[in-house]
């Protein structure tokens, strides 16, 4: 082999391997770009008001959302409630009970579900619940939220069940315990943890979604805490009408609000990743 | 005798019965799903036929619907995105799984994830106060806005429109075409790499001609997944894209999207065949998104079950 040969490979070599290096450090960058914009804005308007004010009449100054904070958390409280327990259902059945075609088949429909635009499955929902009921409501937008969360759970607590070793289930097969109290006592324990981290990735998922929220709950001014009587706000809705409105102070709200939707996001993300490494 | 519901036969009945109906959930909400879209747009459906898709004049006030300019803006968009975001995806999917350092690799591997969190709308509002000024300023202004001459690159510059668009959807799918591909890359047998290092290979070498071929379909499936979230984003696009409904080479025009159609005009439709359309419109996107998915995930499957993989 030439010198020059050498030489090539190894220029390419490591030409190559900091292009890599450069894309890795690109896509971090572009995070760090963003989150700065959000910290920057969004402490600056940040005030307690907005947490304990509601909304006051456009291009008025102060005001808050706590309307909207209010609505978030009892939208996303209603699809935890929805979609958590129907997750692990799901999951407990993939791992457990499924044979493999029937298993393989809600695998894959799961999968697939997951990657279904979150606005379509707004329709779904406003055709489903909103246009039966007649009207828009906190229950609507809960179960869009769980319709979304259910997929990712199924197949986030199948996989955490499935970590779970056979010998323990033998062993208390062996007992002569019964198969179901098996899986309640001595297999959904044991991946506890997992099931948990499972939870709370799906909530932070629920918790930033938008598109369905504008069909389901469609916003509100005003405080609402009825779950079932009409339009509930909520804080990506509101960040959405507040950014895309013309006054300024409604902007700088909108950054305060995506600080504090941002940091929640991570927060629960955060919490869900050290709970598995502390395993 | 024992009672039957003394032994434990009628309990694991029971919960059998109860896991195997959630299990079962997950199919009739997908089928429920197709139903329901599918009944609420068929007066659009009968009235237009398959002149919904290739109609290109979309006009509530003249109760005129054609889904193609959306369509396009659909297809366009993504295709920005995955050219932009491809490249730099597979490059740090490399890096994270190829040449960083373990202390370094954990915490990438997070900060990648982080930006896949990050909410639609926090980057659609990112998108409007920052990207769009840079856009309109620095992009179609100075250096793309002498290319003027290419149809491409001609047109008014206000920075919203499909470029804009394109970019913000770019930064959406960077992180979970990364993610998949780093998984994907690090199922390939360190037996493969050990060959071509013995070879005498440069690490680059081994890359490129060891760990890519051998996932290679894993990652057109991660690319593919990519596209499928790029297809149905909504909120980010709906914000920066700027609601324009023709069909014309120009990045810089303002377009829409199916899923910006929807989300932008859905509140505001106020009769019948209005709000068909539109869910018509959700539908053409769902049957586009399902497709893509179905075929990304046979793809991704393939290589997490095929049997030369052995996970070490």
């Amino acid at each position: 082999m030439s010198i020059s040969t050498y030489q090539r490979r190894r220029t390419t070599n490591s030409l190559m391997l900091s292009l890599c290096a450069v894309s890795a450090f690109l896509a971090v960058g572009v995070l760090v770009l963003i989150l700065g914009f959000v910290l920057a804005e969004g402490i600056s308007s940040l005030n307690i008001d907005l947490f304990t004010k509601m909304p006051v009449p456009e291009g008025e100054p102060g005001g808050g959302v706590a309307n909207s904070i209010v609505g978030s958390l009892i939208t996303i409280g209603l699809a935890a409630v929805i979609g958590i327990p129907i997750g692990i259902g799901a999951g407990i059945f993939l791992s457990e009970y499924a044979g493999h075609r029937l298993g393989d088949v809600i695998r894959f429909t799961a999968d697939v579900l997951t990657g279904v635009p979150s606005i379509v499955i707004g329709i779904f929902v406003y055709g489903l619940v909103v246009l039966r009921m007649g009207n828009f409501s906190a229950l609507a937008a809960g179960i869009a939220l769980a319709i979304i969360m259910l997929p990712i759970m199924a197949r986030s607590s199948e996989e955490m069940l499935r970590l779970v070793p056979h010998s323990q289930r033998e062993a208390a097969l062996a007992l002569g315990i019964s198969r179901w109290r098996t899986i309640l006592s001595v297999v959904i324990p044991v991946a506890q943890r997992g099931l948990v981290t499972g939870a709370l990735l799906a909530v932070a998922r629920a918790a930033g979604e938008t598109a369905p929220l504008l069909f389901t709950a469609l916003g509100n001014r005003f405080l609402s805490l009825s779950v079932t009587g009409g339009p509930i706000d909520a804080l990506p809705l509101r960040i959405y009408r507040y950014a895309t409105g013309p006054y300024s102070e409604q902007q700088q709200q909108a950054w305060a609000a995506s600080f504090v939707l941002v940091l929640t996001v991570f927060v629960i993300s955060l919490t869900a990743r050290l709970l598995l490494r502390r395993r | 005798m024992r009672w039957p519901w003394r032994t434990g036969n009628t309990g694991d009945a029971i919960a059998r019965v109860i896991a195997v109906s959630l299990g079962l959930s997950v199919l009739v909400l997908a089928g429920l799903l197709i139903y329901e879209l599918i009944d609420k747009s068929w007066q659009s459906i009968s009235e237009f036929g398959l002149g919904f898709i290739t109609g290109t004049t979309w006009d509530p006030v003249a109760r005129e619907f054609g889904a193609a300019p959306a369509i396009y803006g659909t297809l366009v968009s993504s295709l920005i995105a995955l050219v932009l975001a491809v490249p730099v995806s597979l490059g740090a999917a490399i890096f994270l799984s190829e040449i960083a350092p373990p202390w370094l690799r954990n915490p990438f591997s997070f900060l990648v994830e982080m930006l896949a969190a990050l909410p639609s709308v926090v980057l659609g509002l990112w998108g409007i106060y920052v990207l769009i000024p840079w856009v309109r300023d620095f992009v179609e202004k100075s250096t793309l806005g002498h290319l003027s001459f290419i149809p491409l690159f001609s047109g008014p510059p206000f920075g919203l429109g499909m470029l804009a668009a394109g970019l913000i959807l770019s930064i959406m799918v960077l992180p979970i075409i990364t993610a998949i591909s780093r998984d994907v890359m690090l199922a390939v047998p360190t037996s493969q790499r050990e060959a071509m290092l013995a070879l005498g290979a440069t690490k680059w070498e081994v890359i490129s001609g060891a760990v890519l071929p051998y996932c290679r379909s894993g990652l057109v499936g991660a690319v593919i997944l990519g596209l499928g979230r790029a297809l149905g984003e909504t909120m980010a696009v709906t914000m920066v894209i700027g609601r324009g409904y023709n069909i014309t080479a120009s990045l810089f025009r303002p377009a829409s999207t199916a899923a910006s159609t929807v989300a932008s005009e859905f509140n505001e439709a106020s009769y019948g065949l209005y709000i068909s359309a539109l869910v018509e419109l959700a539908l053409i996107l769902l049957v586009i998104t399902l497709f893509v998915n179905i075929f990304a995930r046979l793809l991704v499957w393939r290589i997490a079950c095929s049997p030369g993989v052995i996970r070490e």
